[in-house]
């Protein structure tokens, strides 16, 4: 074999790679616009993409599973009001970095504990987005949120979420996760069963 | 949970060991659960039959145990047979805690070097006859041995989560709040002065590898030199996160090599104490960030050794393909970095990680996570794969893994500088890879066949049909091809899981738990990961903590090798021999 074959045989690839870059741009840069998610899986799937490896954050955002998780939230129900949770303290049991802390409700005259929290706290600078919460929760009330973008200036009045800044609707959270609208019917009953208890 | 310790059921000597107690008598004794307590004055003597007679020649984890209420610490052994393969041979040796001396066996098996340090640096076990018995990670300056049962870390809080403060009550103030400067720092930032601090802790280090005083490395041409002392690292681009390496040099030539790590450590272990079994899952994701899937089949196989449980059929196969995905990806990856290192600079790594993008694609879908995918539980996964899921990794496997693997290899296999650069360098033999503990693609690049996926199988795969693939020279070049020839037969493992997969299924033995029972006992898991052998020892004591959990850490022992490899090879070499090793320092430093 002659000496420098392998180093040709390199380049070549190379030479491969930077032209698929022009090609895929060229493909993408007419069709669709950019920022038009659809699009850009179809570039950035396993089936095309070829050259073009990144994408353009933040004019263009990738779309993520519907299983991604970033931080948790709590559920509301967006009709009436109700908020889903029952302060059960399984989500706070069940974190890993402990980074949950619940304050049980409870009836003003009998003393007896409420199934609703007062306080529910959510320390973002610790939460390792394991989503644990969210799987172990026995009503459905705490799900895995999906905004990244979530740096800030200040910790402690920005990232040490309460209550107030936890709770979501239940439109926003089957936006996000619509394959869970069926699923949950069973639980939801149950945790307004516990409610009304 | 002392008590259950105590009346623990002792073992039953299996015939080997009935063998080594007929003949050292007293000196061997069945120990809880498993294995045989040898005596500290034939601990050598045994050790050394151990390895010569009963060919158990592959110390894999050594580590410390506290056990505070019976007033010993022990060391746990686990040694395997590299031609016979099955399961470990296991052999604890006690000592007092208030004099707590246990003899050295880095004289039958090299790999106990870095191992011993660990336990004493955890611990503070006095290995009697270690050549250089330092803390390893821990800096040297550190009070008090933090493993031990009785240390408490700043901040502490309780000894098992959860903590009472988090439910219902809720009286949780961060730690930040807590102390006096409002941030986590233990002396005043605003008079805190960096020039007036001098660490003392380096001392040790350099005289163990400065040339002494007044000695001349001799003369070149009419000039006297002398050898000097480098640190390559903690920041260098080259040393895989924060790694150092201090060099002693004779000119371009290694005379000295000594790896100082722990940069990255958070006591995983003491972490992993404090957690109940099922919040340790994703902090096992932390250990190799590159092959987080790979860390959860290890804790996973662990746990339910323990607890006796099974997957079901369909979760055993989502297990494999999650396994040999994480394979192929830190094979391609590790071609990248390994260019990268002889100075092919970022355009190999970047055609890696492209695909690497693809797969972590599919473990986002499944698990919900890049990287920190969290995906096992004990008897089971967390969710199904969908259609979408299965589509997408049939292309891949089918179609675009074979065709980017032989353009990887297209572009570096037969590259005249990278062959240059990688034949005959960092060699390491065959006999010293098995003494220092070496595993996975370094173990078999040195034409050591052994893989723990045939060795002692577990979860599926001694119903997969594959090659081990092994090197004949050892050295970086023949890493790399073990690497290139694994991606194909993990490929293959690919297609036969997929084609084998039942199409529905549970995947969830039993019904999922966030706080089980897990019976008292002891328990060695151990699977392939990418890097190499990944093991984890338990011991639980019924409660839903684990009482001690180690972790066989892949790269910090593979780290051990990496003296015998450099010395007398050039400081470039060291570099790539440093990078052929493919480690990655989450994992090092736990």
């Amino acid at each position: 074999m002659s000496y420098g074959l392998g180093i040709a045989k390199g380049m070549w690839v190379t030479l491969q790679h930077f032209v698929d870059t022009y090609i895929q741009d060229a493909q993408y840069l007419f069709r669709s616009n950019k920022v038009r998610s659809s699009k850009l899986m179809e570039r950035q799937g396993p089936k095309n993409a070829r050259g073009l490896f990144t994408v353009e954050y933040p004019y263009e955002k990738l779309p993520m599973s519907e299983n991604f998780r970033m931080i948790p939230f709590l559920v509301y129900n967006s009709q009436t009001g109700q908020e889903r949770c029952t302060s059960c303290g399984i989500c706070a049991k069940v974190c890993p970095p402990q980074c949950i802390w619940i304050v049980r409700g409870a009836d003003p005259e009998t003393k007896r504990p409420k199934p609703e929290p007062v306080e529910f706290v959510i320390d973002a600078t610790i939460c390792m987005s394991c989503g644990s919460c969210a799987e172990f929760c026995p009503f459905d009330a705490i799900k895995m949120d999906q905004n990244y973008e979530r740096a800030a200036y200040d910790r402690w009045g920005e990232l040490i979420l309460t209550k107030d800044m936890l709770m979501k609707p239940d439109t926003y959270h089957y936006q996000l996760h619509p394959s869970a609208k069926e699923a949950e019917a069973a639980t939801i009953a149950k945790s307004e069963k516990a409610k009304n208890r | 949970m002392a008590e259950k310790t105590t009346s623990a059921p002792l073992a039953q000597l299996t015939p080997e060991m009935q063998q080594l107690k007929d003949r050292f008598g007293e000196a061997i004794q069945p120990a809880e659960y498993v294995g045989i307590v040898i005596s500290n004055e034939k601990l050598v003597e045994v050790a050394r039959v151990i390895r010569d007679e009963l060919g158990y020649n592959y110390l894999s984890s050594l580590t410390g145990v506290d056990y505070l209420k019976e007033g010993y610490f022990e060391t746990v052994y686990h040694a395997f047979s590299i031609e016979k393969g099955g399961g470990p041979f296991v052999f604890k040796a006690r000592a007092p805690r208030d004099n707590p001396v246990i003899p050295s066996v880095t004289s039958i098996w090299r790999s106990a070097d870095f191992q011993e340090r660990e336990a004493y640096d955890m611990y503070g076990i006095q290995y009697e006859g270690h050549p250089d018995l330092r803390r390893i990670l821990m800096w040297e300056g550190f009070e008090g041995y933090p493993l031990r049962k009785d240390w408490k870390e700043p901040y502490y809080e309780e000894d098992k989560k959860p903590f009472g403060s988090r439910w219902p009550g809720g009286h949780h103030v961060p730690a930040e709040e807590r102390v006096q400067y409002h941030d986590n720092v233990a002396v005043d930032p605003a008079t805190f002065n960096p020039e007036t601090y001098t660490p003392e802790a380096e001392q040790l280090l350099y005289t163990g590898i400065t040339p002494i005083p007044g000695s001349s490395s001799g003369t070149v041409e009419g000039i006297h030199t002398d050898a000097v002392v480098v640190n390559i690292g903690p920041q260098h681009p080259s040393t895989h996160g924060v790694f150092r390496m201090v060099v002693r040099l004779n000119g371009e030539q290694v005379e000295g090599l000594k790896p100082v790590m722990g940069y990255l450590h958070r006591n995983h272990e003491k972490i992993g104490e404090r957690n109940t079994f099922v919040q340790n899952m994703p902090y096992t994701d932390r250990l190799d960030y590159i092959c987080s899937m790979s860390n959860n089949f290890g804790y996973a196989v662990a746990v339910e050794k323990l607890m006796g449980v099974k997957p079901p059929e369909r979760a055993e196969h989502i297990r494999v393909i999650m396994a040999e995905l994480t394979r192929v990806m830190n094979h391609l990856a590790f071609c990248g970095f390994l260019t990268n290192e002889m100075g092919a600079f970022f355009t190999p790594f970047i055609y890696a990680f492209e695909e690497r993008e693809l797969i972590l694609d599919l473990f986002e879908m499944a698990s919900g996570s890049r990287m920190m995918c969290n995906y096992f539980r004990f008897g089971g996964v967390v969710r199904d794969v969908n259609e979408d899921f299965m589509d997408r990794l049939k292309y891949l496997v089918y179609e675009r893994l074979p065709r980017k693997t032989d353009e990887m290899e297209q572009l570096i296999t037969t590259n005249e500088i990278v062959r240059s650069r990688s034949i005959g360098c960092g060699v390491l033999k065959p006999e010293d890879a098995i003494s220092l503990g070496a595993a996975g693609p370094l173990l078999r690049a040195s034409g050591v066949r052994y893989d723990v996926r045939k060795a002692e199988p577990y979860g599926i795969y001694d119903r997969f049909d594959f090659d081990i693939v092994t090197g004949t020279n050892g050295d970086v070049y023949d890493r790399y091809l073990v690497r290139i020839g694994e991606v194909r037969q993990s490929l293959n493992i690919l297609k036969q899981a997929i084609e084998q997969m039942p199409a529905t299924g549970e995947i969830q033995a039993g019904k999922k738990q966030y706080q089980m029972r897990v019976p008292a006992g002891q328990a060695y898991g151990h699977v392939e990961a990418p890097k190499g052998e990944l093991g984890f020892y338990l011991v639980s004591d019924g409660s839903p903590n684990p009482y001690r959990y180690h972790v066989r850490a892949t790269g910090f022992i593979n780290l051990g090798t990496l003296e015998t490899m450099s010395v007398g090879a050039k400081i470039a070499d060291a570099i790539i021999t440093l990078g052929s090793i493919d480690t990655t320092m989450g994992e090092v430093d736990r």
